[in-house]
C-alpha cells in the first residue's frame, strides 16, 4: 500500500480519514474541534480522563481512542496531556481566510504571540508561514501553541519552526 | 571536534547543579559540579578520550554511562579501574588515565569496612520494577532493602523526559523522571529503604540463607556489605545491544541510554550533529530528546522497511523535519580520535547493503539504539537456569508467573526477566513483592488480592500488539519452568 504510515514514519490525511474519520464539513464550520492522530493500540488512556465533556473514549485500554466530534468543543485541554503528542485542535472558522491550528510543543525557544513562524506538515516539510495567536503553558511543561494558517492548511499544518533571528 | 557544552536551558528539565568542585585530570585543573560523576565533568570540559583499548590501542570514551561497560576506567587517587561514570567528583581528586592495564600501587590506600545485614527481602536494582517490588513488600510488612549501583535511584526512568503511556495506576502521563520521583516518595512514605552506589557483586548460599556480597562506595573508601536475605528479587534491568561496523569504537559512537544519562540526568550536550541507528521506541524517543537538548538530528536510519516503535513517536520526529530513512544501515564511522562523520548505505530485503548507495553524513555523534538484552549475570552465580527466548530479547532467567526463578526464594522482574516496558515492569514487581508476602505469611489475603489484580492488568496490557510477543515469550518461559520443576521432583 502506498503511504503506509509505518513505512514512512507518519500519518497522512488520507489514512487518517480512513482510520479515525474526520469531522464533517458542518461540524468543522461550527468551530474548533480536536483531531486525535493516534491510530495504534497503545496501552494508554490519559486523553480519556482529560476531556471533562466525555468526548473521548476507549473501548479498552489497548484500543485506539475514538472521539465524539459533537461533544468536543475544541477546548485544547487534552492536547497537552496526551503523552504521544498526537492531539491537535483545528478551527477552520477562525477568520475569513485563516484557520487556527493548536499544536503541542516541547521545544525551545517557545514562540511568542504575534511571532511569524514556518508551518510544517506531518513529514516536516515547510508548507507555509503562520502567525502565533496564543501560547498556553499546559500540564507538565508542554505548551499548546495556536498558529493561524491559510485555511486550506488546517488539516496539514502540524508543526512549527521558529524562524532564525538575525542576531543569532 | 565540536565544542561540548553544558545545557543551561531545556524545555522540560531544570538542572540543579551542586557547588562547583575542582579536581585534577592528568595534572590539569578541571572544574565540575558536586553530584556529577567524574566522567561527566571530564566530558563537559571537552575530554572525550578516556583511555585506550588493550589490544588495538583504540581510543575509548564515554559509552554506557551506568557502570556496565568499563569504557571509562581510570586511576582515581592512585586506585586503578575506577568506573568514572558512576563515581562522583570530589574536591581535590586526582584523576589519571591509567594506561592499558590498571596497576595497583604497592600499598594501596583503600579503606574497606565490613558490615552485615539481614533482611526479609533484598531487591537488586531500583528501576520501576525494583521500586514497585519494594513498595509492595514493605507495605505488606516485610523488612525490605533495595540496592542500586548508580548514584541516583530510579533506573531507566530518571533519564526519560517524555510522558509515559499507560493508565493512571502506573503513572501514565507523568514524565519518566517524575515517575521515579513519585515512586521514591511512595517508598519513603511506607518506610522502605534503599542504598545507592551499592553494587551486588557475588552470591553465596550459606546457613540456609541467600547471601549477597555488595560493595558500597563511601566518601573515603568502600564498605563491603554482606546481606543475608530470605528472598531476593533481581530487577537489574537490561544492557544495550551493540552493532558491529568499522570504527564503532570511536568516542562519539554511544549507546542511546548512555547519552540519555549525559544529557538528561547531568545536562551535558553529547555532541552537535547526530545520526541515530534504530527506529524502535528507544531510537525514536532519543531523537526527540536530542532535539530538546539542542542537538541537530541529521537522520534516523533503520534497516527494516518500517519503523519498529509507535507511530506517534515517529510522527513527533518526522514533523520536526528529521529524516527517517528506512532500509538503511550504517557502513562506517569516520574519524581518528573522535567521530567526524558517518557513511550510511541502503539495504535490500535481506538487509544486505546495496553497493553504490552510500551517502556521507556530517555528524559528530552516532547513537546506537538497536535493542536491549536482559542483564542478570548475578543470577547465574546463584545457579538460576536460563533460556533463550527470542520474544523477550535473548537469554533470560527461567521464571514462573509469580516471577520466581528456578531457585527457591529468588525472583526476577522487569527488563531483567525479558525486555518489555515500564508499566509491565512495575506490575511484575508488584507480583513478585506480593508473592513473597503471601509465601511468608505477611498479610497473605491482601497479598493474594494484589497479586491477582496485577495478573489481570498484566494480561490486559499484553493483549496490545506491541506486547503480544512478550506474552508469547512469557508463556514459553512458564512452560519451561514447569518442566524444570517436574524434573526436580
Ligand atoms: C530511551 C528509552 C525510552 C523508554 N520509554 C519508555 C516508555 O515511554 N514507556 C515505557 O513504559 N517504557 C519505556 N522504556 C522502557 C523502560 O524504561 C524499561 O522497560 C524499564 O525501565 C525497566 O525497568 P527495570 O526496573 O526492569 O530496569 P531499569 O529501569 O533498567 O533499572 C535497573 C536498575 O538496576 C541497577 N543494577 C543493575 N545491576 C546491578 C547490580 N549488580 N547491583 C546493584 N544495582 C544494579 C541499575 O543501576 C538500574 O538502576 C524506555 C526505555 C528507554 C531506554
Ligand atoms: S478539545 Fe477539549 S472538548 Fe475536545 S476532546 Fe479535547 S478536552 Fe475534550
Ligand atoms: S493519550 Fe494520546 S497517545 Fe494515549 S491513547 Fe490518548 S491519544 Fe493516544
Ligand atoms: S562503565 Fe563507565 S561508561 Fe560504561
Amino acid at each position: 500500500m502506498k503511504n503506509e504510515p509505518r513505512e514512512i514514519g507518519y500519518l497522512t490525511y488520507d489514512v487518517l480519514k480512513e482510520k479515525i474519520g474526520l469531522p464533517s464539513k458542518e461540524r468543522l464550520a461550527k468551530g474548533p474541534v480536536a483531531i486525535i492522530e493516534c491510530t495504534e493500540d497503545i496501552p494508554c488512556d490519559p486523553c480519556v480522563e482529560a476531556c471533562k465533556l466525555g468526548a473521548i473514549s476507549k473501548e479498552s485500554l489497548i484500543t485506539p481512542p475514538t472521539i465524539d466530534y459533537e461533544k468536543c468543543t475544541g477546548c485544547t485541554l487534552c492536547v497537552d496531556v496526551c503523552p504521544g503528542l498526537a492531539i491537535f485542535v483545528i478551527n477552520v472558522n477562525y477568520k475569513e481566510e485563516k484557520a487556527l491550528v493548536s499544536i503541542p510543543y516541547e521545544m525551545l525557544p517557545v514562540p511568542e504571540r504575534r511571532e511569524k513562524v514556518d508551518t510544517l506538515d506531518r513529514s516536516g516539510k515547510k508548507i507555509g508561514e503562520g502567525e502565533i495567536i496564543k501560547v498556553r503553558r499546559g500540564k507538565r511543561e508542554t505548551f499548546v501553541v495556536s498558529v493561524a494558517v491559510d485555511k486550506n492548511l488546517a488539516t496539514e499544518a502540524r508543526s512549527i519552526k521558529i524562524q532564525k533571528e538575525e542576531n543569532e | 571536534m565540536g565544542t561540548i557544552q553544558r545545557i543551561w536551558r531545556h524545555p522540560i528539565l531544570d538542572f540543579k547543579r551542586g557547588r562547583s568542585v575542582r579536581f585534577q585530570f592528568e595534572g590539569k585543573r578541571i572544574e565540575g559540579y558536586e553530584n556529577e560523576s567524574i566522567a561527566v565533568a571530564l566530558f563537559a570540559s571537552g575530554v572525550k578520550v578516556f583511555g585506550r583499548s588493550r589490544r588495538f590501542n583504540h581510543p575509548m570514551g564515554w559509552f554506557c554511562g551506568i557502570g556496565k561497560c568499563s569504557s571509562c576506567l581510570m586511576r582515581v587517587n592512585g586506585i586503578p579501574n575506577v568506573r568514572t561514570c558512576i563515581t562522583p567528583v570530589r574536591e581535590g581528586m586526582r584523576v589519571e588515565l591509567q594506561g592499558r592495564k590498571g596497576v595497583l600501587p604497592d600499598e594501596p590506600n583503600i579503606k574497606v569496612k565490613k558490615k552485615e545485614e539481614y533482611v526479609r527481602v533484598l531487591i537488586i536494582g531500583s528501576g520501576p520494577a525494583g521500586l514497585e517490588t519494594g513498595i509492595t513488600s514493605t507495605k505488606l510488612g516485610l523488612d525490605t532493602l533495595i540496592i542500586d549501583e548508580n548514584p541516583i535511584p530510579g533506573g531507566q526512568l530518571i533519564k526519560q523526559t517524555h510522558k509515559f503511556f499507560g493508565s493512571k495506576k502506573e503513572y501514565a502521563g507523568l514524565r519518566g523522571f517524575e515517575i521515579a520521583k513519585t515512586m521514591l516518595e511512595g517508598l519513603r512514605k511506607c518506610g522502605g529503604r534503599y542504598l545507592t552506589e551499592t553494587s551486588a557483586i557475588g552470591y553465596y548460599w550459606k546457613n540456609k540463607k541467600h547471601k549477597f556480597l555488595a560493595v558500597q562506595k563511601q566518601e573515603d573508601g568502600y564498605q563491603l556489605l554482606e546481606i543475608k536475605a530470605d528472598n531476593i528479587v533481581v530487577t537489574s534491568g537490561a544492557s544495550e545491544n551493540y552493532l558491529p561496523f568499522p570504527r564503532n569504537y570511536l568516542p562519539g559512537v554511544y549507546g542511546a541510554g548512555g547519552v540519555q544519562t549525559l544529557m538528561n540526568v547531568y545536562g551535558v550536550k553529547p555532541g552537535n550533529k547526530a545520526l541515530i541507528v534504530g527506529a524502535g521506541n528507544v531510537g525514536l524517543i532519543i531523537g526527540y530528546q536530542l532535539l530538546q537538548a539542542g542537538v541537530e538530528v541529521k537522520a534516523l536510519i533503520e534497516a527494516m522497511p518500517h519503523v519498529g516503535g509507535y507511530l506517534v513517536h515517529a510522527s513527533k520526529l518526522a514533523r520536526l523535519g528529521v529524516p527517517i530513512l528506512l532500509r538503511h544501515t550504517i557502513k562506517e564511522a569516520k574519524g581518528e580520535e573522535y567521530v567526524n562523520g558517518a557513511t550510511i548505505i541502503e539495504v535490500d530485503e535481506n538487509k544486505q547493503p546495496i553497493e553504490g548507495t552510500e551517502r556521507k553524513l556530517d555528524v559528530d555523534l552516532i547513537l546506537i539504539a538497536v535493542g536491549l538484552s536482559a542483564s542478570t549475570k548475578i543470577l547465574s552465580q546463584a545457579g538460576c537456569e536460563k533460556m533463550f527466548v527470542q520474544e523477550l530479547g535473548g537469554w533470560i532467567p527461567i521464571h514462573n508467573e509469580n516471577m520466581e526463578t528456578t531457585i527457591d526464594g529468588i525472583y526476577v522482574a522487569g527488563d531483567g526477566s525479558g525486555i518489555a516496558e515500564a508499566s509491565t515492569a512495575m506490575l511484575e514487581g508488584r507480583i513478585a513483592g506480593a508473592a513473597i508476602a503471601e509465601r511468608e505469611g505477611y498479610n497473605p489475603e491482601d497479598a493474594r488480592r494484589i497479586r491477582e489484580d496485577a495478573f489481570s492488568e498484566l494480561s490486559k496490557l499484553r493483549q496490545s500488539s506491541s506486547l503480544k510477543i512478550v506474552a508469547e515469550g512469557k508463556r514459553k518461559c512458564q512452560q519451561r519452568w514447569n518442566e524444570v520443576k517436574s524434573h526436580e521432583k
